[in-house]
């Protein structure tokens, strides 16, 4: 019999602490600095993902407070035009291509394949240059804003206004540039969420018993996989317009400048579609624990999210009313846009009735839930109301739009966010945060949102357009500006509560355990904060919800290599055991990939030569990650 | 005629804006105001059984017994209401579209209009058969009440939108198109117009100002505008006009009668009379206008127009020729 300490797979023989020391040596990022630069642990690379989302829904924020303040009084000389012109273009930017679609990646990055009982991402170091790129793409963006050569034609930023004859100078080409960069960050990570989604769940984990969260990240990223195509391609003619001179965009050479609108809102309409549907899953998950009891018709839920990914490829003309294209087909994109209230009434059904059917425990993730489910909802509505065509031609770019999306965005998105890490919080750090605190937060961030934006859909049906960077007095608009710009603040300080409480509770909170919650997803199955390798064995799932399902210990597969790292596929619908692959191994290429990456997508704003000559080192990097392992690898052990 | 308000099931009361989707003056915003309410009413009540059923479901006391079976009923009950709810709103919403787009027909011919769009103001063609009934003007638009108007849209540089939100819904500008818009004024008044689409750095100083009268005051606005502006009198008035003339200013206003025939501005003639000075910036009065010819770029930073180096004696001669043009 040979030792313990030699055997090459868990299973009944290695366990306990000779198993931990065996997985750790393998799948371990050890602490010094090539070695975290170097890591492709999902558990890092996602908590860098959500730190820096964090840091840039805060940087976002700030933005909207200077624009508050701005809109407090009339005739307000506090910042030029100039200036607010870039703040609102930055805020909308940076909240939408920094913050939402990112953040709901990143907790996916964490929390994945956790939940689906694997030790890692799918292509984790595609998953590790998505981040780096992600950032590189945010600080240059910012510190282009910083130097006064922000974008200042808005995050949609209209041609021929965003063109090379009104928008000169390099500021669009960084926005431009921006575009790109998050692209590819969010393709990437897409593409390895998919793959794990599809192929990495644990064995008996049927796609019909997936976590609602799992449904939801696969249908988004489904969708970013089809919609940023379009945005690439309307940023690259933009791009190319530009900087070398072609007329896609213009009109008086034979160019047109709704086609850059039909490109932008393909993708764009989807894009709000992609920012909450992990809203969606975040609200499962909490409403599931917190009111201990399965999500009410799961098949329901999840047709309900299939339904709103397809339907939300059919509705961008929507953002096109007042562009005066034919009415037939204003007529479909009506219908079409009304059509998706069913099948997120239908969810908020399920969930009020998840509520009804259980035992609900109002922590701070289910409060978030209810400000959630009263927010979206209104916000559903509005949004109801300018999918007609005539009602849209009143209210389209007044402030009763911004009040709209920011009902569905903050509600339908930042709400369940705040709630989903409150909820995993615990998971990630390995402490609880301060409930009272949380509670607190939740009624300032509730009553602090309403106050800033209530008042903004009358604002708007009283003639207030968006974007204005002051207006006079007079119009009936002081007071209501006023109250909303109280309100702004109200949330911010509510938002500064949810950081502070993070710090504390960091150090002081609670100590968690592994399932604080007594949650029934596999996530608490492991330690709080989890190991390197996610699950000692990977566990053997029989229903919905495996903790509930099966009391005491999980029953779990053995079988994988613990001396290199490997993870077991599984088939795409039942989640039978497949086959067993390998991991990728840390790496510095990711890094380097993106660092070459970065100097050719900021060297093309200045010279297409960047282009060609950029893709030289780029390339080399991409050599040397994929470079094929080393032959030391020890030979595949005889399975007995 | 239907003089109600838009809008009306809002609490809005007091709130007769002049640039107001909540007080509408036209039958296109009238009819739009109506279906609003509809809108207003049935998504009111989605909403009040959503808040109604979390209530409940957080409130109430709990049995063993599971109730499963007659919840999936409910949610086939409700995506039936939900299904029906949206029919309504679809169909209603279409017919509206309709109406609107009908909302003139039956009644006399329109007076027709161009607006020309640029950074930052509005350009105004009243069209006609006739060249000699043709008249130009800027950032102001005077109609006749209860006369269907049908303006032709268009854009000079970049995408703007033109909304008269008492009138009707707005229409976009866009350069390389054009686009129409129909507005049908029921109620004498003064409104404002604001330009809805982004578009550059003072997009937020882009208004106009639209006065609808009774038509004979309207006729008698029309015939007094298509006469060119007065010549000079004085001596004062001909060292004015002079300096106009031979200065800056005429090579990118119009007036009409004089050599002065630019068109990088907005057209002078008849400026005196106007409500607004710098597409709808400043009220338009005499310390406004000298504040606004010496100082454009404070005012509003950004605009076409220069800030032209003047002696106070200049300032006044342009002033006072501006001040007999109305």
């Amino acid at each position: 019999m040979t030792a313990a300490a030699d055997l090459p797979r868990d299973g009944a023989e290695l366990r306990g602490e000779a198993l931990h020391a065996r997985l750790s040596r393998t799948w371990d990022t050890p602490g010094d600095l090539y070695a975290r630069l170097a890591t492709v642990d999902h558990k890092i690379v996602g908590q860098r993902y959500i730190v820096t989302a964090f840091a840039f829904l805060l940087l976002g924020g700030v933005l909207a407070l200077i624009m508050r303040t701005q809109l407090a009084t009339p005739d307000s000389g506090l910042i030029s035009a100039d200036r607010y012109n870039q703040i609102f273009s930055m805020h909308g930017t940076t909240m939408m291509f920094l913050f939402a679609v990112p953040m709901g990646e990143a907790m996916a990055i964490y929390l994945i394949p956790l939940m689906l009982g694997t030790r890692n991402i799918s292509f984790p170091r595609l998953n590790a240059f998505s981040y780096w790129v992600y950032l590189a793409g945010g600080i240059m963006i910012w510190v282009a804003f910083l130097l006064n050569v922000g974008p200042e034609t808005g995050w949609f930023s209209y041609v021929p206004l965003a063109g090379p004859e009104y928008s000169a100078g390099k500021r669009t080409d960084f926005w431009a540039q921006m575009i790109t960069f998050t692209e590819v960050s969010a393709l990437a990570t897409s593409v390895s969420l998919i793959a794990s989604i599809l192929k990495q769940r644990a064995p008996g984990m049927a796609i019909g018993r997936m976590p609602l969260f799992a449904w939801a990240m696969l249908v988004t990223s489904l969708m970013v996989v089809f919609a940023m195509p379009a945005v690439m391609l309307a940023s690259s003619f933009l791009i190319a317009d530009r900087l070398v001179g072609t007329q896609f965009y213009n009109p008086t050479e034979g160019g047109d400048a709704l086609l850059w609108q039909h490109l932008f809102w393909f993708f764009g309409h989807p894009e709000v579609y992609i920012i909450f549907i992990p809203g969606l899953g975040f609200v499962s998950q909490i409403t599931e624990t917190f009111c201990r009891r399965p999500v009410f018709a799961y098949p329901v839920m999840v047709l309900a999210m299939v339904s709103i990914g397809l339907l939300a490829f059919g509705l961008w003309v929507h953002h096109m009313f007042a562009t005066g294209l034919p009415r037939v087909g204003y007529s479909f994109y009506t219908a079409a846009s009304m059509m998706i209230a069913l099948p997120s009434g239908l969810q908020i059904f399920c969930w009020i009735a998840t509520m009804w059917l259980g035992r609900p425990r109002f922590d701070a993730p289910l409060l978030w839930v209810l400000a959630f489910i009263v927010t979206f909802v209104m916000g559903g509505l509005t949004g109801v109301m300018v999918a007609s065509v005539p009602l849209d031609l009143q209210l389209h770019d007044t402030y009763f739009i911004v009040a709209h999306f920011h009902y569905v965005l903050i509600g339908g998105m930042v709400f369940p966010l705040l709630g989903a890490i409150t909820y995993w919080f615990p998971k990630i750090t390995g402490r609880l945060m301060h409930e009272p605190l949380g509670k607190a937060t939740v009624a300032l961030g509730f009553v602090g949102f309403h106050t800033a934006f209530f008042p903004m859909h009358v604002t708007g049906i009283l003639g207030m357009p968006r974007r204005v960077y002051t207006y006079p007095a007079g119009m009936g608009w002081d007071t209501l500006n006023l109250v909303s710009s109280i309100g702004a603040f109200l949330f911010a300080a509510a938002i500064l509560l949810f950081v502070l409480n993070i710090l504390w509770s960091l150090r002081r909170g609670r100590p968690a355990g592994p399932d604080p919650w007594a949650a029934p997803t596999l996530e608490w199955a492991t330690s709080s904060p989890p190991a390197p390798y996610n699950f000692p064995h990977i566990p053997v799932v029989t229903g919905h919800a495996p903790l509930w399902d099966e009391p005491g210990d999980l029953p779990v597969m053995t079988g994988l290599r613990v001396d290199d790292r490997e993870l077991l596929l599984t088939t795409v619908m039942d989640a039978d055991p497949e086959g067993r692959e390998a991991s990728a191994l840390p790496s510095i290429w990711p890094l380097i990939a993106a660092i070459a990456t970065t100097i050719l997508f900021i060297g093309s704003i200045f010279t297409p030569w960047a282009v060609v000559w950029g893709a030289i080192p780029a390339a080399a990097a991409l050599i040397a990650w994929f470079w094929p392992k080393s032959g030391d690898v020890p030979p595949e052990p005889v399975i007995e | 005629m239907r003089r109600r308000a838009a809008l009306t099931a809002l609490p809005l009361g007091g709130c007769a804006g002049i640039q107001s989707a909540a007080d509408g003056a036209g039958r296109h915003a009238a009819i739009v105001g109506d279906l609003f309410t509809l809108f207003l009413w049935i998504t009111g009540f989605f909403f009040l059984l959503v808040l109604l059923f979390l209530g409940w479901a957080i409130l109430r006391r709990r049995s063993d017994g599971t109730a499963e079976r007659g919840m999936a009923v409910t949610l086939a009950g409700w995506a039936g209401l939900i299904t029906l709810g949206l029919f309504a709103l679809t169909i209603a919403s279409f017919f509206t579209d309709r109406w609107l787009a009908a909302a003139s027909a039956g009644r006399e011919p329109p007076l027709r209009l161009k607006v020309t769009a640029q950074q930052w103001w509005w350009q105004i063609e009243y069209l006609d058969p006739l060249p000699a009934n043709r008249l130009r003007t800027a950032n102001v638009i005077h109609l006749p009440a209860g006369r269907p108007v049908e303006i032709s849209l268009a854009a000079e540089d970049v995408i703007h939108s033109f909304w008269v939100p008492n009138l009707a819904g707005k229409q976009d500008l866009i350069p390389g198109r054009t686009t129409d818009i129909q507005l049908l004024p029921t109620r004498v008044g003064r409104f404002r117009g604001q330009c809805a689409e982004f578009c550059g750095l003072q997009h937020a100083h882009m208004a106009l100002d639209i006065i609808v009268e009774p038509a004979k005051d309207f006729a008698a606005w029309r015939t007094k505008a298509l006469a060119p502006a007065p010549a000079p009198q004085t001596p004062q008035q001909k060292a004015d006009y002079a300096y106009f003339m031979t200065h800056q200013c005429a090579s990118c206003h119009a007036i009409s009668g004089t050599p002065a025939q630019g068109t990088i501005g907005p057209d002078l003639t008849g400026v005196a009379g106007r409500l607004s000075l710098a597409a709808g910036t400043l009220p338009n009065n005499r310390a406004m206008l000298q504040g606004w010819i010496a100082n454009p770029q404070t005012i509003k930073p950004g605009s076409r127009m220069p800030t032209i180096k003047m002696s106070g004696a200049e300032l006044e001669a342009v002033t006072a020729y501006l001040e007999t043009l109305s």
